[in-house]
């Protein structure tokens, strides 16, 4: 490594670099007691090859590391379909507790009242955002409570002697959806969008039929925009005997403005770690929560958490259940901060959902006449942009421009998604964000598109003020170096 | 609210800007038959001191195992937790990062993570793992996904004796895959290589748990080996704690090897979030689930680092993805990551001789039978005079929780008592729970 100025924020050794044999930090308790010889094969014959370091070593490289990230913490992070909002720093106070981390979770119902009371209470407060009367909190993300809900599905059907093989999904739905059909083991049809951002109801009509399981939809959808033949779709469904799945993804846009349940969705997923501010901890951990119908209520997983007048406790007896999808009763912590979070808004909640649609739809009337517009309504929540324009005219894409907004101190929204729009730029501002930040990324993005006019060399090579250039990325795919090669071992290397 | 900036005058410019009136105004693409017009009936809200009390009261209302002295595991365990991981847990920019999309802005996640591949892919002798998955019970479900892409069978085995969760949730997940699910019943206490390998005829994979969820140390080895022989991918469920002193499943001919990371780094927490973790050989790296970060070059010829091999995930691949997952846990594995720096090589050898060395001591002190005959890593099963459920009640008045009943889980266990000792525990504690357990079973 070169000494130079900045260089060390520029390449920061591997913790496995910085280590030396010899050194340790950790010393554990070793009590005056023989230890017990392992029988032959049993016995480790190599010891791992760990870092070994001393504390500040440790802390020093942590920090560095944390120094070359950017979260919201950071800076203004409008990732779209991510809802990266402000994370409440008492909620991390809260979940640290003593009585909630330390806590045991194969605890007696009775040791763990308070909280079991945390997750009734959380549960209650989801379903009455849903609108459908039965949660679930077992699934441990988003993708993992699509799953449930298909696996819901198979079991409502199966129930009623009803074989049913087919999902629909829209062309706008984020990959876990027709993922998350395919490992529930259900065929995939897909349904298009017509050209106000809408399901488009005749396509719809002619591939829902008596082997239809149901849909599955976000709604808004990805595009930022909400369904306004929802009520149409749903009947479509439910005329065919068939069940609606509602993606929670873009949720953040519509609390206490309009319930899932209302539109006619019979299963709901929320994501604890968008809507509710569980810190997305740089890709988890979450929390996927499911809301159903009374109908679907006798398969949700097991345990349940449920209430006998003032003692709350874990139902195990659920002879209908699909069973566990995950250890325990959900992640835990989850729950506490995004209890946390509901109970600082109360009944106001849904002045989340208003100001994260104001402040989209402030961004994107100032950014709509610098940028392409496939979709020219209001948005919700979050909309997309297109790069086309500076495509067609300066050959600068949706790339470029999420890698220059790096160097204006922003974290770039997410590109090249949804799938139906070229160069795609989907921007979601949230509501924690104070109209200087919001201008400050507009007035960015407009920059940009005059550099693109301007000096398309400077976009090309964006960014500049990281600690890295772009990435070779065909290079790490095609030869994968997915662990560090210690020096003995050159096989790994190459 | 305090986690809202816009002003009145914010929101009048910004409405003005927009060329609306009001903000309902910007709900009215919502179909009036689905909008909501009463406000939400939930709970009243509170100010952020009186949230802060209103927590610390639900929280003072558990029984959590630092109010007693707990030998309480069976799946989640009671290893300290040292003061470094607070270095991941507590940094902003890891806690409100998300999954680094843009690696320009995340190398610090991303390099972390290829850490992190390392030390389990050192602790587990396998050459990739995934940058984590939701908890040890789904990343048995996953390892079942990766088997039905690499084999024509559709059956899975389980060992009787891999925790019962996890079984659970395989089972679960097994219909969508097409999958039969067989257990194999243990043998007092371990699962016999000869059943095992007479179940593993026309198996995918075979799944067991090395030390077994009945506290015993199986024939791992003989294990992997019968489902080598029959073709299956032997998956191995391990404790990142003991795989110090215990070998490391890549050196006895496994596939895969798993688990749950909780035990070294995460709070018991009521259950999470934890983080799973799922390693394999190179054979199967094409059909991983989840996110995995790979080393490459910037323009400068700079190291760096990256999310690699994603055609095989569901943002590009959809239907044909080899998972659907897309958030994990990244932010446990990291302090999994910095505990298992802190203890080092030699760290993690010493805890895991005191379990070996405490487990012992508990066998030998414990005025109980063993209700098996086979060695231990840091649990011991011993056979209760009374139902384990009354003895755990009645040590439990004198301030003791001396274990977990397995009858919760195995048919004809209910006087079965697993103890469970990490190295938080001394001597005198085991001293405690075994004058303790006496008075409790007399």
């Amino acid at each position: 490594m070169s000494v130079e100025p900045g260089s060390a924020w520029r390449e920061t050794p591997l913790i496995f670099e910085r280590s030396r044999p010899g050194r340790r930090a950790g010393r554990p308790p070793r009590p005056d007691l023989p230890v017990p010889e392992l029988p032959d094969g049993l016995k480790r014959a190599r010891p791992p090859r760990l870092p070994e370091l001393a504390e500040p070593e440790i802390v020093r490289h942590f920090t560095a590391l944390a120094d070359r990230t950017f979260g919201v913490d950071t800076g203004f992070y409008p990732l779209g379909s991510c809802t990266m909002k402000h994370n409440p720093r008492v909620h991390e106070r809260a979940a640290s507790l003593p009585g909630f981390r330390d806590l045991h979770p194969h605890a007696d119902d009775e040791d763990a009242q308070g909280a079991l009371e945390l997750m009734w209470h959380l549960q209650a407060m989801l379903a009455e955002v849903a609108g459908l009367p039965a949660v679930t909190l077992q699934p441990a993300a988003g993708s993992q409570g699509e799953l449930t809900g298909l696996m819901l599905m198979r079991a409502y059907f199966s129930d009623r002697g009803e074989e049913r093989d087919t999902i629909i999904t829209a062309d706008t739905a984020h990959g876990t959806n027709p993922a998350s059909v395919a490992m529930a083991g259900y065929q995939l049809a897909k349904v298009e969008t017509d050209a106000r951002g809408n399901l488009d109801l005749e396509d719809l009509r002619g591939k829902v039929n008596e082997r239809t399981a149901g849909l599955m939809l976000t709604n808004p959808s990805t595009l930022g925009l909400f369904d306004e033949g929802i009520e149409d779709v749903a009947r479509i469904f439910h005329d065919a005997g068939a069940l609606l799945y509602y993606d929670g993804a873009n949720l953040n846009a519509v609390v206490g403005r309009s319930r899932p349940g209302d539109m006619g969705f019979d299963i709901v997923h929320y994501n604890l770690h968008k809507t509710f501010s569980q810190p997305h901890g740089g890709g988890g951990p979450g929390g996927g929560p499911v809301a159903v119908r009374d109908t679907i209520e006798p398969y949700l997983p097991s345990p349940a958490v449920v209430r006998d007048g003032d003692v709350f406790r874990l139902d195990h007896d659920r002879p209908k259940s699909i069973g566990r999808v995950r250890g325990f009763a959900g992640p835990f912590g989850v729950f506490v901060r995004s209890y946390a979070f509901m109970r600082a808004y109360g009944p106001d909640l849904r002045e989340m959902s208003d100001v994260a649609v104001l402040n989209a739809n402030y961004v994107l009337a100032r950014l709509r006449e610098a940028y392409d517009l496939p979709y020219d309504r209001l948005c919700m929540h979050e909309f997309v942009l297109s790069a086309r324009n500076l495509k067609r005219e300066h050959g600068i894409t949706a790339l470029d421009v999420a890698k220059r907004l790096m160097d204006y101190g922003i974290h770039p929204p997410t590109v090249y998604f949804p799938l139906v729009v070229p160069e795609a730029l989907m921007i979601e501002p949230t509501e924690t964000e104070p109209k200087e930040r919001l201008d400050h990324f507009v007035d960015s993005m407009l920059a940009i598109a005059r550099e693109a006019a301007e000096s398309p060399e400077v976009l090309k090579e964006a960014p500049h003020g990281r600690p890295v250039r772009r990435l070779d990325e065909v290079r790490a795919a095609k030869r994968p170096i997915l662990r560090y090669a210690f020096d003995e071992d050159p096989a790994l290397v190459d | 609210m305090g986690y809202l900036s816009l002003t009145d005058a914010d929101r009048a410019e910004m409405l003005a800007a927009i060329g609306v009136s009001s903000v309902d105004e910007l709900f009215e693409q919502v179909p009036p038959g689905v909008r909501f017009d009463r406000a939400l009936d939930v709970l009243p809200a509170l100010g952020e001191a009186q949230l802060a009390r209103h927590l610390e009261e639900l929280a003072a209302k558990n029984v959590h195992t630092g109010s007693e002295l707990s030998f309480l595991g069976a799946g989640i365990y009671d290893h300290y937790v040292p003061s470094v991981a607070d270095v991941v847990l507590s940094r902003g920019e890891f806690l409100t990062a998300y999954t680094p999309y843009q690696p320009e802005m995340s190398q610090g996640t991303l390099q972390a993570i290829f850490e992190f591949q390392t030390v389990i892919c050192e602790l587990t002798g396998m050459d990739v793992s995934n940058a984590s998955g939701y908890d040890g019970c789904t990343v048995a479900a996953d390892a079942c996904f990766v088997a039905r892409h690499v084999s024509d069978r559709r059956k899975v085995v389980l060992a009787e004796a891999l925790n019962p969760q996890v079984r659970q949730v395989v089972k679960t997940y097994a219909p969508g895959f097409g999958f039969e699910v067989v257990e194999v019943a243990h043998e007092g206490g371990v699962t016999d290589p000869e059943v095992l390998a007479a179940a593993c005829e026309d198996a995918a994979a075979v799944f067991f748990q090395q030390p077994n969820y009945l506290g015993c140390l199986e024939d791992a080895p003989a294990l992997a080996a019968a489902a080598n022989d029959a073709g299956a991918l032997p998956v191995a469920h391990v404790d990142l704690m003991s795989l110090g002193v215990l070998e490391a499943p890549g050196a006895y001919g496994c596939a895969i090897a798993l688990g749950e990371g909780q035990s070294a780094g995460n709070w018991p927490s009521y259950g999470g979030p934890h983080y799973g973790f799922l390693a394999a050989r190179m054979d199967y790296v094409r059909r991983m689930p989840g996110r995995i970060v790979g080393e490459t070059l910037d323009e400068d010829g700079r190291r760096a680092f990256v999310l690699t091999l994603q055609t095989r995930e569901q943002h590009i691949r959809r239907e044909k993805a080899t998972s659907n997952i897309t958030t994990n846990q990244t932010l446990l594995a990291l302090a999994g990551l910095a505990t298992l720096s802190w203890l080092g090589p030699e760290g993690l050898r010493e805890v895991g001789e005191t379990c070996l060395a405490l487990s012992r001591y508990v066998r030998e002190r414990v005025p109980l039978e063993p209700a098996f005959d086979h060695g231990a890593f840091k649990e011991v099963a011993f056979r209760t005079p009374i139902p384990a459920r009354e003895v755990i009640r009645r040590s439990r008045q004198s301030g003791v929780n001396p274990g977990y009943a397995l009858g919760r889980d195995y048919e004809g266990m209910d006087d079965v008592l697993l103890v469970a000792v990490t190295e938080k525990r001394s001597v005198e504690d085991v001293d405690r729970l075994a004058a303790v357990l006496e008075e409790a079973c007399a």
